[in-house]
């Protein structure tokens, strides 16, 4: 296991400042994120240069860190491939925008520490637009048009998961506590 | 503590949380059982490694279940690789890990005991929600989920809401579970149930055997389910003895109460069912079968943790006995476990599907997730047992698949085209009734 790039907990770039929106539609499974021929790699910057790989290969090109995926209904549908939010993080996403997701992407990208933001409003984004986001109030900012967005800000408990940098460092914190 | 009357869902969590919860509260429960398999172990081990260190302790290793079944036999270096890391992690803190030949994770978690009623399991895969069909709670999680339970036995979970599917009445002949789930699907979209447990419930339910309701749970995660439960009873009981070797005695409050909270409830009348077809390219596209009767197909696909059982594959048999494939069609039938295969090979299942031009494999996951063993090309057409016809899910991204039960995936077979299976003989389905009538072989 030596050979391998040592995971980051929580190594997204700052959701606050502004970046290009990618924008996708609705139904966008976990195959059209990380097609399934590539899942033999689980390092996150080798995933990335295969994200949306068939659906969008200008993604992975032309991705730069600090940029948002923007998404409509039921993003990350399909396989619980924890590689789909795994290649966003490698390749440099700070969070992604949807309408709605599907549970385990959802769960995943919490675990992992990568923003996930429900909001009703992510439609009107257009692609390439400049966004950035508050995450404590729950706001989507979209610089190009000038409006602002409302999101679900995460429960409670979620929202302690990210900040401490997703579920590993959660557990590391644990289990040092019960081993005192 | 509420006095309120609870979902079977609310119970099982409460149970394993230790406290009294409903639908939207958050809960850290014990696991009782967890698998991953060769794509997503690795990554779960190294989530592990990375936060337990180097003399790491995994809690309860007798719990954890690791299979060899994506890449099984290894169809490339990267893949063997992988096996091999999860070979060297199963020996080195003592879990359970089972070979190439031995199937699909979540047939051999059935097969070898670690699924009983009431039991709280997890999968680093999505069809974890197959357990449910015996009356526990699984569900999928992901690897860092998987590789943290390892070090700590417990996982945080959101307690779902439940939406209850009622059917009443006999099914007709030639319709199985399989066409009530693309049926259930088809009417709440792929997104239906996202969040949420799926419950099966009414007579038609009850009286399916084991195999079936398996289906019914297996498919609960293509409308977004998070679990997707059928209430255990005596057959499930019988199944566990005879099928995993378990002695279980059924807790009778373990059944949702008659006056639970469900937030949406689905009613349907068996015999109004027709067999259903998905159709290219989203499980939601249900339709019944005269809809899409006639469509040429290259290749029908037999198998998988949907429809890869020894009852799915004898579907087939039945109508293929002394029969042979059309010749613009192939057949590829994958065993779900080394059990299955094996009960094919003692029945003479594997031998009349072999005269009659099926490509018969080793047991494991096949093309289903396009990796090898039959992957589809530019412009084929499939016809599978299975439970996802993403674009590109069996190979090309031109590919088209169709999905369907066992029986319709025989007599399309037969016939080169997709063909309702109730305009066939039918004293062979009879057979096969019977001899499933138990909830056992
Ligand atoms: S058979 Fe298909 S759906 Fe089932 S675990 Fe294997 S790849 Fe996943």
């Amino acid at each position: 296991m030596t050979d391998r790039v040592p995971r980051t907990d929580g190594g997204t770039p700052p959701v606050d400042e502004p970046g290009r929106a990618w924008v996708f539609g609705d139904d966008i499974d976990t195959d059209q994120i990380t097609p399934s021929r590539f899942l033999v790699s689980t390092e996150p910057a080798e995933l990335a240069e295969h994200a949306f790989n068939d659906l969008r290969p200008a993604f992975s090109a032309d991705v730069e860190a600090g940029d948002f995926v923007v998404a409509g209904e039921n993003f990350g549908g399909g396989s619980s491939r924890e590689h789909a939010p795994l290649s966003l993080i490698g390749a440099g996403v700070s969070a992604v925008v949807a309408q709605s997701f599907a549970r385990i992407f959802f769960r995943n990208a919490i675990n992992l520490g990568l923003p996930v933001l429900i909001c009703p409003d992510a439609g009107a984004i257009e692609d390439g637009a400049s966004v950035s986001i508050d995450l404590d109030a729950g706001l989507v900012y979209d610089h190009d048009a000038g409006e602002t967005y409302e999101a679900e800000p995460l429960p409670q408990f979620l929202q302690e998961l990210v900040d401490q940098g997703g579920l590993e460092a959660y557990t590391r914190q644990k289990l040092a506590t019960t081993s005192e | 503590m509420s006095s309120s009357a609870r979902t079977i869902t609310e119970k099982i969590l409460s149970t394993k949380a230790g406290r009294e919860v409903t639908a939207g509260d958050y809960v850290e429960a014990e696991i009782d059982a967890m698998v991953g398999h060769d794509v997503t172990g690795p990554l779960a081990i190294e989530v592990f490694e990375s936060v337990t260190g180097e003399d790491g302790t995994v809690a309860n290793p007798e719990n954890v279940v690791f299979t060899l079944d994506h890449h099984a036999p290894a169809d490339g270096v990267e893949a063997a690789n992988n096996h091999n890391i999860v070979r060297d992690f199963a020996e080195t803190y003592g879990t359970h890990q089972y070979e190439i030949s031995d199937g699909i994770c979540h047939q051999v978690m059935i097969e070898e005991g670690f699924v009983r009623p009431g039991d709280l399991i997890i999968g680093a895969d999505s069809h974890s929600t197959t357990y449910g069909g015996l009356g526990a709670f699984g569900t999928g999680v992901g690897s860092t989920d998987l590789g943290t339970v390892f070090a700590t036995g417990e996982l945080w979970f959101r307690v779902p809401e439940t939406i209850r599917f009622e059917v009443e009445g006999a099914l007709p002949d030639g319709v199985y579970a399989k066409d009530l789930i693309l049926r259930f699907i088809g009417d709440v979209g792929f997104d239906g149930a996202t969040y949420k447990t799926a419950e099966y419930g009414g007579s038609a339910i009850a009286d399916l055997p084991i195999h079936q309701r398996l289906v019914l749970s297996n498919m609960a995660i293509e409308m977004g389910g998070k679990a997707g439960i059928v209430e255990p009873d005596d057959r499930t009981v019988t199944y566990l003895e005879r099928q995993s070797g378990l002695d279980v005695s059924l807790d009778p409050d373990l059944v949702s109460d008659p006056d639970a909270d469900y937030e949406a409830v689905y009613t349907y009348r068996g015999s109004d069912l027709a067999p259903q077809v998905s159709k290219p390219s989203n499980p939601e596209n249900a339709v019944d079968i005269d809809e899409v009767a006639g469509t040429p197909v290259d290749q029908v696909f037999v198998g998988t943790c949907t429809n890869g059982r020894y009852e799915d594959i004898r579907a087939v048999a039945d109508v293929l006995k002394g029969e042979q494939i059309d010749s613009n069609t192939r057949l590829i039938v994958v065993p779900a476990s080394k059990t299955v295969y094996q009960t094919c090979l003692e029945t003479g299942v594997l031998e009349t599907l072999v005269d009659a031009g099926a490509t018969f494999q080793s047991a494991g996951c096949g093309p289903c997730a396009g990796y090898h063993q039959g992957v589809l090309g530019d412009d084929d057409v499939c016809l599978a047992t299975a439970n996802r016809n993403f674009p590109g899910r069996e190979g090309s991204m031109q590919s088209q698949v169709y999905l369907a039960s066992p029986a319709t995936a025989g007599a399309t077979a037969l016939y080169g085209e997709i063909t309702d299976p109730r305009g066939l003989e039918t004293e062979r389905y009879d057979d096969y009734a019977v001899a499933t009538a138990e909830g056992g072989r």
